[in-house]
This record gives structure tokens, sequence and C-alpha cells, in this order.
């Protein structure tokens, strides 16, 4: 039953999912590998769509990895089993707010958990790397390393990077401008090939 | 009106406006919570803010799940999330439906190819920013290096890493380790 398995999925990412959106997304990662319900190719169109439409990216990223397993009931039941475990577990504190804040234990365990969770998000986006910057295809064919690189794209990421974390004024701009701008370009300079 | 039904429509409006990550939902919980409807104090959403960061799930969940339950206990935590995921659902499966049915046409997938270039930029980014405040002494460090070098090669559930490193963050904390 796949709903079942849906909201299983979720409810685990919900749960073990620490440090907003974007924690989410090993998890994904993880369950498209398992489950086959979405390709990695899949996943990275997902957090552009997330981040470009209204929303919370955590909620969206669920909404939309429901909807490609099972349509608009699997879009609910992952959205369900994503939110499920955070209101157990947020109306459960809320009654000790002040003594979880003050816990040392809670305080040690996010002291462990900060930097798992930056760890596995780099570690998904390593993924995200290898499918848009790296072709393995052209680099077997040709046996050469320099066909390993797509320049093209690696030339449009090193000027989003400058973008979007130096250039003044530019930088604040939100995400959408800079998916919108790749989109023209992705389109007009035909990145995928087609 | 009523009470639920009030929680629900202020908390989908809630929604609608968060553009992006659970960051830039603050200045709208301040408007249409504190402001607008006085449902908590600036402190109060603070606090839940700060809560809701260091407890599992989406911080736009979490926050709104104590406000609504602050209000009208049980029921009201549910409605007020229940309203803050409504417009995800109802946007993203009808885009999620038309990129599907025009996913294999040529400009859709030139569009995509650019915009994952685009992906990873925006997810470094995200990186580099929880870093900041993730990594700050030797301990945080190696726990990142081992996470980070681990998930790349070996493909088990992140679970894993999540459940061992909060009894290693606990333990590390107890063994005085950590720089405070």
């Amino acid at each position: 039953m796949i709903y079942l398995q849906l909201f299983y999925e979720f409810f685990k990412t919900g749960m073990f999912a620490v440090g907003g959106g974007m924690a989410t997304l090993p998890f994904l990662s993880a369950m498209a590998e398992k489950t086959g319900w979405f390709t990695q190719g899949m996943l990275a169109d997902m957090i552009a769509v997330s981040e470009s439409t209204p929303g919370p990216i955590g909620v969206n990223m669920a909404t939309y990895a429901g909807f490609t397993a099972a349509g608009i009931p699997g879009a609910i039941v992952a959205t369900l089993g994503l939110i499920t475990p955070s209101v157990i577990i947020i109306l459960i504190i809320a009654r000790f707010l002040k003594a979880f804040r003050d816990n040392k234990h809670v305080d040690g365990a996010f002291y462990g958990l900060r930097p798992c969770s930056v760890g596995l998000i780099a570690a998904a986006g390593m993924s995200v790397v290898k499918l848009s910057l790296l072709d393995e295809a052209a680099f077997q064919a040709a046996g050469d390393w320099l066909a390993y690189f797509r320049w093209d794209c690696i030339l449009l990421a090193a000027a989003l990077l400058v973008c979007t974390r130096w250039v003044p004024k530019v930088k604040d701009l939100h995400p959408i401008w800079f998916i919108l701008g790749s989109a023209v370009i992705g389109v007009v300079f035909r990145f995928g090939g087609a | 009106m009523n009470r639920y039904l009030d929680l629900f429509v202020t908390f989908a409006r809630v929604g609608v406006m968060t553009f992006g990550g659970g960051y830039a939902m603050l200045p709208i919980l301040e408007r249409e919570v504190v402001e607008n409807k006085g449902y908590a104090t600036s402190e109060e959403l603070m606090d839940y803010y700060a809560v809701g960061q260091c407890t599992p799930g989406v911080i736009a969940v979490n926050t709104a799940t104590f406000v609504g339950q602050k209000l009208a206990g049980v029921p009201g935590g549910i409605v007020a999330t229940l309203g803050v995921v409504f417009p995800s659902v109802i946007i993203i499966s009808v885009i999620a439906g038309i990129l599907t049915n025009f996913a294999d046409l040529a400009v859709v997938k030139n569009a995509f190819a650019g915009i994952r270039v685009c992906v990873c930029v925006l997810v470094f980014n995200a990186v580099v920013k929880l870093w900041k405040g993730a990594v700050k002494d030797k301990g945080a460090l190696a726990l990142f290096v081992l996470v980070f070098a681990l998930s790349l090669f070996l493909h088990v559930t992140p679970v894993v890493y999540v459940v061992l490193t909060a009894i290693a963050g606990i333990i590390l904390t107890n063994l005085g380790v950590r720089k405070s």
C-alpha cells in the first residue's frame, strides 16, 4: 500500500530532519534511492520549484515528492506524514518550554545534531553537483578527463556563486530571480542538449 | 468568526506569504500573528521560533503548532499547522501536475538543466549559512567531516547519523570537550 509507505517515509523525515527545510534533502535523496519514487534529477527540480513557490521549502518538497510518487492523494499523505511528528513533539514540549530550552542534554544533543545536519545536506548537495556540473557518460565515451566537466554549466555556477555571495545588492535578491535567470540561460544555450 | 477557522485562515495566509525558507517567515509571522491578530507577543514568537529551529521538522510548521496550541490547546495546534501547509499542497500539486505533463518538451528540459546549476549554488549557500551556526569548535568540525565523508560513500539511512551525533553531542558536552 503506497500511501502507508509514503506516510511512514515522510514521518521518518519529519522526525529526524533537524534544522529547517533544506535538512529534508538528504532524507529525500535516500528515499529516491530506496523506493524509486523519483530520481535524483527530479529531486533537484523539486528544490528549484519549492524555492520559487509560496510555502515553506520543507513542506513544498514533501508535497512535490508525494505528488510524484502517487498523485494528489500522495501529495496530501506525504505532507501529513512530514508534519505529524512535529505536531506531536511540539505539543509535548510546549508544556515545559523553558525546561526544554535550558536542559543541558537537549543542548548537548543539538551541539552534535547541527554539524550532522550540515554534513548530510552537503553530501546530498554533491549528488546535485554530479548531476548538473559533471558528465560521467561523456567522460567514459571520450576517455578524456576534460570531457568529465560540463564547462558551460560550471561557468554559470561560478557566475551565480559570485552574484549570490559577493555582488552588493544583487546578492540580497530572492533566489527565484537566480532560478529564472538560470532557466533562461539553460534554454538559450541548450543546457539540456534538447 | 469561529476561533479554529480564524486560526486556519491566519496560518494559511502565513503559508502563502512565506517565500523560501523558514527564515523568510519571521517578519510575516510578526505582522500576521503579533500585530494583526495579537495571538502572541513578539517575545513569545521569538521563543517559539528559537525552539522550532532546534526541534525536528520544518521550522514554519513547528512555530505554527506552538502558536495554535497556546491559543486553543491541542486542536488549535493541529488546525494552525494544517493551515500553514494548506497553500503548499494546492500550489505544488498544480505546478507538479503541469510540469509532469510538459517534462518532455525541449524547452522545459533545457530550462531545468540550467535551473539545476542554480540549485547547486543554492544548496552550497545554504550549507555555508548553516555551517556558521553549527561548526564553532573542533568537536563540531570533526562531527561534520565524519558525517559528510561517511554519507558520501556509505548508503545508510540519514537516521543513523542523526541518532549517533545526538548521542555524541551529549557525551562531548558532558566531557567538557565543547567550547562555550
